[in-house]
């Protein structure tokens, strides 16, 4: 399971890999949102927790279609199946090499971009606590999103739109604690979004397993 | 090649739904055209006039679309369980009718909410949380087109339905906490009167007869599906 998870940090982080192309896109879109909402600091400020959520979404889908389809096409996907290492752990692997990929330096660049949106000092521990936590539940289920798409031709069209419907939660408590921060309350959506990442975590690699299961049978 | 023990129950209730689908059909045609009539003779209410009449053919709508996610994911747990074709034909079928009525409620509500809220649209819980049980089910409807084999296909899109109906209770919750959040945008929704019988009558006979529709257009679209199948495997088997 280490070397799987060695194996495909290695994939994501060598040239041409889809860890620093997240990264890239994510500072696009960021750079993007000024351009169409103004240069108005104070709306931006305001928005900074949301959009910045809204982005990291979006990065991290993108290089989730080639999750669980590289190894397929390949056919090493096949001969990890064939190994004693279960597919449930396989997606678990999966799922943590992704986060460390993607997750982790989107919440590692966030507060950099927070300073282009010229956000209060007070909500940046909220914003990268919610993005830290947060982060791998976008992972895990669009790990399910990557497995039942794994033998579509245009799967990376489709994943979107079975994935972000089911992130709804995670982009409402995740910038919902940037906003509370933001405006002096507290409120319990970075409890919440701690639970639903946790469940997600805990439940996705089994439905990424069963889905990878019924695209390799026959 | 597909065997006749898998076709053996298809056969059956392609028998008995031809029996029941004319009786169905009829009596909804009859519920809806009452609860229509009763409906628009409803005197126009006293704070939202006529418009309450949407409601009609709004709240059965909304009821609808969520017994079809309901049976959608039903059918699916069948579907994957016990892998009879039938019942993913029932899952398949479903989700497109699941659709239409979403998309009917959402349409139908916006239509009320112009004259009453002054906009087609609020980020109400409501209202969203039907925004996206409707991108759930085109996600589904993609998912299902996008997979050529049909096992495979079957599969997937029970996992999917599966994975949905665990989700749909807490996006329920975090769309219902979100609007908190910004204060003072408090629901827009006029207290109105505890609804009068007058309304409550065809309410309830428009709800009946929404439901009894979504099951008449359900068997359709079930023998379709079968029969489609059944000529698609004709024409594999035919060639050459």
């Amino acid at each position: 399971m280490t070397a799987l998870l060695l194996r495909d940090i290695r994939l994501a982080t060598r040239a041409g890999g889809s860890a620093v192309l997240a990264l890239a896109f994510f500072a696009m879109v960021a750079t993007l949102v000024p351009f169409g909402v103004g240069p108005d600091l104070k709306l931006l400020a305001q928005i900074a927790g949301g959009m910045l959520w809204v982005a990291a979404i979006l990065a991290a889908l993108i290089s989730l279609d080639r999750l669980f389809q590289a190894d397929f096409e390949d056919g090493s996907l096949d001969v990890i199946a064939l190994s004693p290492l279960s597919l449930e752990a396989t997606a678990a692997a999966k799922i943590a090499a992704h986060w460390l990929t993607t997750g982790l330096p989107l919440t590692i660049l966030s507060p950099l971009l927070a300073l282009l949106y010229d956000m209060p000092e007070r909500a940046y521990p909220a914003l990268v606590i919610s993005l830290l936590i947060g982060t791998p539940a976008v992972s895990a289920i669009g790990a399910i999103g990557a497995a039942l798409t794994l033998a579509v031709r245009r799967g990376g069209l489709i994943l979107p739109l079975i994935v972000l419907p089911l992130l709804v939660p995670v982009v409402i408590f995740g910038a919902g604690a940037v906003l509370a921060a933001l405006n002096g309350l507290s409120n319990g959506a970075l409890w919440f979004l701690a639970a639903f990442s946790i469940a997600a975590v805990l439940l996705s690699p089994f439905a990424a397993a069963a889905a990878v299961r019924l695209n390799l049978a026959g | 090649m597909v065997s006749i023990v898998e076709f053996a129950n298809p056969k059956r209730f392609l028998d008995v739904s031809g029996a029941v689908l004319p009786w169905l059909a009829g009596v909804t045609i009859a519920l809806l055209a009452v609860g229509l009539f009763l409906g628009f003779a409803a005197p126009p209410d006293y704070q939202q006039g006529d418009t309450v009449k949407i409601m009609f053919i709004h709240v059965p709508a909304a009821w609808t679309a969520m017994m079809a996610y309901g049976l959608l994911a039903l059918a699916s747990i069948f579907a994957l369980v016990s892998r009879h074709p039938l019942a993913d034909v029932a899952a398949r079928t479903a989700a497109p009718l699941g659709a239409l009525f979403t998309a009917l409620a959402l349409i139908t509500g916006s239509l009320w909410g112009r004259p009453m809220w002054g906009t087609y649209w609020v980020w109400d819980a409501r209202l969203t949380s039907f925004l996206i049980l409707l991108f759930l089910y085109l996600g589904y409807i993609a998912l299902r087109n996008a997979i050529e084999d049909e096992a495979r296909s079957a599969r997937a899109g029970a996992i999917l339905a599966l994975v949905g109906v665990v989700n749909l209770p807490i996006i329920e919750f975090s769309v219902e906490w979100w609007p908190t959040l910004h204060q003072g945008e408090s629901i827009i929704r006029a207290g109105g009167p505890l609804i009068a019988g007058v309304f409550l009558w065809p309410l309830g006979l428009m709800g009946l007869g929404y439901t009894l529709l979504f099951f008449t257009l359900w068997m359709v679209r079930m023998r379709t599906e079968i029969l489609e199948r059944r000529a698609r495997t004709l024409m594999m088997q035919g060639a050459p």
